[in-house]
């Protein structure tokens, strides 16, 4: 457990680097982890990242096949917006927890 | 709580001595020997890790277009099998016709309520991540098996000493499922 200063806010995050609260998301928070990736976000990331957060807030479980039937955008597409560890890393810009899918 | 403003990501340390690359053998056309291989080669390429997946003997089944969606997971002699409830699959029941294919549908039924995908699309999800398909040379001279006999997701049929040509380097696996 730990906190980083994201835009004059603490947010609590897990020695993962994942949001312990995702209460404590914005969209500051948001930019902020994905400059650390090296990712700037676009319409498309932000569009994809309130797709998974809705997910999170409906309680369902996240797997990248839910993402390519998200209408958002296909796996491959995923894999360019997010490059390497495409669910992984959406989750933790997102602000939801570390996904627990094997899918 | 520890207040810090280091990036407090574990992970990145362990990037140095993590998997690069994963090469996946599959030899068996069962349900689940068939999906114990895929799930590893798409679980390795959403983290980032290079997978190739080498199908031979009946393995090649689940790359062989008439065959790919219509696995099945054999009845007889798996002293796992259960039936619904977990009451033990009697051994002599697997031997009536219709039960092969009506226990494959449902196991099938209760993956696809995971959200695990058929083979096709599994294949799909697979290489969009960049994972590669090979097929086995001596496997389908074996079936008689021709390149446009298998999907389209297969990027070549190859011998044994190519297959170790892919996974040379360090932090290279090889998986025998």
């Amino acid at each position: 457990m730990g906190q980083i200063n994201i835009a004059g806010q603490m947010i609590d995050i897990n020695d993962e680097g994942y949001l312990t609260d995702a209460k404590q998301w914005n969209q500051d928070v948001a930019s902020e982890l994905a400059k650390e990736e090296g990712i700037d976000l676009t319409d498309t990331h932000m569009e994809l990242i309130k797709f998974l957060r809705e997910n999170f807030e409906s309680g369902s479980e996240l797997t990248i096949r839910k993402v390519g039937k998200s209408g958002i955008v296909d796996i491959k597409g995923f894999y360019q917006l997010f490059p390497k560890k495409p669910l992984k890393l959406a989750s933790r810009i997102s602000g939801i927890p570390k996904p627990t899918s094997c899918i | 709580m520890k207040v810090t403003d280091d990036k407090p990501v574990k992970a990145k340390e362990n990037e140095d001595l993590a998997l690069k690359k994963v090469c996946i053998i599959c030899a068996k056309g069962a349900i689940e020997d068939v999906y114990a291989s895929l799930v590893m080669a798409n679980g390795a390429v959403m983290e980032g890790i290079e997978a190739s997946l080498f199908f031979t003997f009946f393995g090649l089944d689940a790359i062989t277009k008439k065959r790919m969606n219509k696995l099945h997971t054999g009845t007889l002699g798996n002293p796992a099998m259960r039936m619904p409830g977990g009451v033990p699959f009697p051994s002599l029941l697997g031997l009536l016709p219709g039960v092969e294919a009506g226990v494959s549908t449902m196991m099938m039924k209760q993956m696809e309520a995971l959200d695990i995908p058929p083979v096709d699309e599994f294949l799909d999800m697979i290489t969009a991540g960049g994972g590669e398909v090979y097929a086995c040379k001596l496997g389908t001279d074996m079936f008689k098996l021709k390149k446009e006999d298998l999907c389209d997701h297969v990027k070549d049929i190859i011998t044994i000493g190519q297959f170790y040509e892919l996974a040379a380097g360090d932090r290279t696996q090889i998986i025998f499922t």
